[in-house]
């Protein structure tokens, strides 16, 4: 189709418009707005034959997504922090229900104090709702996993919903070149979304979301906890074939291979970072500088943080000597939520690389080079605290 | 040029056999979804009562008041147009005996 | 085949798990009988949820979905966008309906939502005048004077001290063509309602006053008869506004009105009204408010309003 300068958000509503849902459901919140505006003109102008809602909160545009997604018909939505925090129950129920609701998640701070700028509190605090979760670092991964998220959620032994997240401003808001592909071959990649379990038809009467008694409740969550763990294989081999069908046009956009764990120099790394998301590409440029100066540094870069892709990272950190792990929200009250994860799959292992816990870009304060490098000789040296706080 | 392109939607069954799934041995199905097949009846609710409806049908009009009172619907029609109450699931509520118009329903303490 | 002008097919199966003797399930009945085969129902949670899915049966014989409590509204517009996308929106008739806690209270705002929207779904509310499934709490439909958990009588309180919200007029002001207040007590009435709300394109709302004896402390076989004493007394007229216009059914003056103590003596939540000692005086109040109010409607329908 071609290549074109767009705003990463814009990215997402091309996207989206090219997966063609039945229903969008739309709810402005900053930083994601762009995202539903570009698609309410894509409708507007007949580009795009979806149903359009304008809800009137957060929770009702994802229960709209609920409503849609169990008639039958493929459902979107976007949102980010607050709004995010306002779905929060009918997050849960989605995941329970198994319905492959998708949505774009514009990673913003949450209140209080109140803030629009860029960190990764919302999506990490609902990680325990059962919903799939891809991080973006690029337009073009932007772009890429909107698409295979459909996929991805709709395969029926998935059968989850899914977000895939994208920092706000310093994505959402930015502009990269992006290789648009071309409709019949997202087409052929995505075919239009076939219910496998539910529908709401009269000819075919069924009962979605009844009371489940303590006999019943606990067989019923584990299969669809089964369901999410087991959907990694199926997530990476949909990554293959993506990777396959739409090969890299434009050099450095994306990874060659999406994985779900991304290594960017990892093979022969004494130190590795590991981080999500778009500041990934500020540490790609430290490692360049680094391994200039005969430092062996690596990154293992999260692109599934849920289901939590255990052997994946363990492969990718298993020769290093010390890993850093970046991120951008907390657990109050614990550690740092993926430093304790990366730590404890160690646990078992005979051979544990030394794991520091670094706190970056909260509230949106920027993360520079300056703060990457000195993270690197930090570790390097063995100074610092167990959690630092890189202000 | 961005062309729109309208594609013809199939209709979709859903093959409820695939949907269902054993975890511990209990019978299960994917996202709690069940057929609207009214399985309650499973569960005979008459057990719960203490008044059982006694009709006298010679006096009965065939209105059909009764019918449309009862919360549990299980008052149905006879072959011969009166009406006659389901006692597996008659909760013994009393509203059919204290609607009906010829009051030919008495509310009387079962015996069991 | 028919019965009383009421299709026979049941599509709300008995050995559901409601109370003895439930108004809202009589409600459902009616509800379900109007709406008919082609058909989709939403439900937020509450007693008749509850009562009608313990997994894995289910009572039902209609595609029914219910997701959390205060976002029926939403789920049917989702739903109504789904079935004009694959356009099946002409055939099938999306049907919401919600206690008055789900509808008064915490689905308030989505509510609104769906008939600012002017989104083609019909809602009733099976209205028990509480949050029944959690233990008879106090909602904004409770009446004023009534007896909940939350709002009890005692020496410093006389029960819910507010009057009853007015959601008809609410979402009548929103633009709907067609919102009625319906009883249980006067079900061929309540099942003709519906019916229109149904047939009637864009939102439009029902309010379907049920009998709950387990929360009001009311003998189960008056169900149908204190409903039909609601009406009666003026307390719970039955009323439609069809295209903004008031039509009032019953009672149709305020002349001949039942007094509302012969309603209020029959339930247990009212009881401190008359023991240990009648409170005249507040009794007096609520036969003037309903007085009243009803002379309010009445006069909208004479002005043409």
């Amino acid at each position: 189709m071609g290549k074109q300068i767009m705003e990463a958000s814009h990215a997402i509503s091309e996207a989206v418009k090219m997966v063609k849902p039945g229903v969008i459901a739309a709810y402005p919140i900053t930083p994601q707005t762009h995202i539903v505006e570009k698609i309410s003109e894509f409708v507007a102008d007949g580009e795009l034959d979806s149903q359009y809602i304008r809800a009137e909160s957060e929770f009702g545009a994802i229960s709209a997504c609920l409503g849609a997604s169990a008639t039958g018909v493929r459902s979107y939505t976007a949102t980010a922090s607050q709004g995010l925090a306002l779905m929060f129950e009918v997050l849960f129920i989605i995941s329970g229900m198994r319905l492959p609701v998708c949505m774009t998640l514009a990673n913003r701070s949450i209140s209080a104090p109140i803030s629009i700028w860029n960190d990764h509190q919302d999506s990490i605090s609902i990680r325990d709702t059962g919903w799939i979760q891809l991080y973006a670092e690029t337009a073009q991964e932007c772009y890429d996993l909107t698409i295979m998220q459909f996929r991805i959620s709709e395969h029926r032994r998935v059968l989850l919903p899914s977000m895939v997240c994208m920092d706000g401003f310093v994505l959402t808001h930015l502009y990269e070149p992006l290789d648009i592909h071309r409709q019949e071959e997202v087409d052929d990649f995505l075919p239009e979304y076939e219910p496998f379990h539910a529908i709401l038809d009269p000819k075919q009467p069924l009962t979605q979301g009844p009371i489940g008694f303590p006999s019943h409740y606990m067989e019923l969550r584990k299969s669809q906890i089964d369901a999410t763990k087991g959907s990694l294989r199926i997530i990476e081999s949909i990554f293959n074939e993506f990777s396959k069908k739409f090969p890299v046009e434009i050099k450095n956009s994306r990874p060659d291979d999406y994985r779900v764990i991304e290594e960017y120099k990892t093979d022969d790394a004494d130190i590795i970072f590991v981080a999500m998301g778009s500041i990934c590409g500020q540490i790609k440029v430290v490692i360049d500088k680094l391994r200039k100066n005969g430092e062996k540094a690596g990154l293992a870069k999260i692109v599934v943080y849920r289901p939590f892709p255990d052997d994946a990272i363990r492969k990718a950190l298993y020769n290093a000597d010390k890993v850093a792990v970046i991120e951008r929200a907390i657990s109050a009250g614990a550690n740092a939520p993926i430093f304790d994860e990366i730590r404890s799959l160690f646990y078992d292992d005979s051979r544990r690389p030394n794991i520091r816990s670094f706190i970056a870009g909260i509230g949106g304060r920027d993360v520079t080079l300056k703060h990457i490098e000195k993270i690197y000789y930090m570790v390097k040296e063995d100074k610092g605290k167990k959690e630092e706080w890189m202000f | 040029m961005k062309v729109l392109i309208r594609r013809q939607l199939k209709e979709k069954m859903i093959d409820f056999e695939k949907v269902r799934l054993k975890v511990n041995d209990k019978d299960i199905t994917i996202g709690c979804v069940l057929e609207s097949n009214g399985s309650t009846s499973n569960l005979k609710t008459g057990a719960w009562r203490s008044k059982v409806p006694i009709v006298d049908l010679d006096r009965c009009i065939g209105c059909g008041t009764c019918w449309v009172v009862c919360p549990e619907g299980c008052i149905y029609k006879r072959e011969d147009g009166k009406f006659e109450s389901n006692l597996d699931y008659c909760k013994g509520c009393g509203i059919c005996a204290n609607e009906c118009p010829v009051k030919c329903i008495e509310m009387v303490m079962e015996e069991r | 085949m028919a019965i009383m002008g009421l299709p026979e097919e049941e599509y709300f199966s008995y050995g559901h798990r409601a109370c003895a003797g439930c108004g809202a399930a009589i409600a459902i009945r009616l509800i379900t009988k109007a709406a008919g085969k082609n058909s989709i129902l939403v439900e937020p949670t509450g007693c008749i949820e509850v009562v009608s899915t313990p997994y894995p049966e289910t009572a039902w014989r209609l595609p029914w979905i219910h997701g959390a409590f205060e976002n029926a509204a939403s789920i049917a517009s989702g739903i109504v966008a789904a079935l004009k996308f694959m356009g099946k929106d002409k055939d099938i008739n999306v049907v919401a309906f919600g206690g008055d806690g789900a509808t008064y209270d915490i689905g308030f705002g989505h509510l609104s939502g769906a008939f600012e929207r002017g989104d083609n779904i019909t809602y009733i509310c099976y209205d028990n005048e509480a949050y029944m499934n959690t233990g008879i709490q106090r909602s904004g439909s409770t009446p004023y004077g009534a007896y909940t958990t939350t709002s009890p009588s005692g020496r410093m309180s006389i029960g819910k001290k507010e009057w009853k919200k007015d959601l008809i007029h609410i979402l009548a002001a929103h633009g709907s063509p067609y919102v009625a207040n319906a009883s249980i007590g006067y079900p061929i009435d309540a099942y003709n309602k519906i019916k229109r709300a149904i047939e009637t394109k864009g939102p439009t709302f029902v309010n379907l006053f049920s009998t709950c004896p387990t929360g009001w402390r009311s003998s189960t076989e008056k169900t149908v008869e204190i409903a039909k004493l609601a009406v009666d007394t003026g307390i719970c007229p039955l009323f439609e506004i069809i295209d903004g216009k008031h039509v009032i059914n019953r009672p149709k003056d305020i002349s001949n009105l039942i007094p509302v103590e012969e309603y209020l003596k029959l339930q247990g939540r009212y009881k401190h009204l008359f023991k240990p000692e009648k409170k005249e005086g507040e009794i007096a109040f609520i036969q003037k408010r309903v007085k009243e109010n009803l002379k309010l409607l009445l006069r909208c329908a004479e002005c043409g309003l």
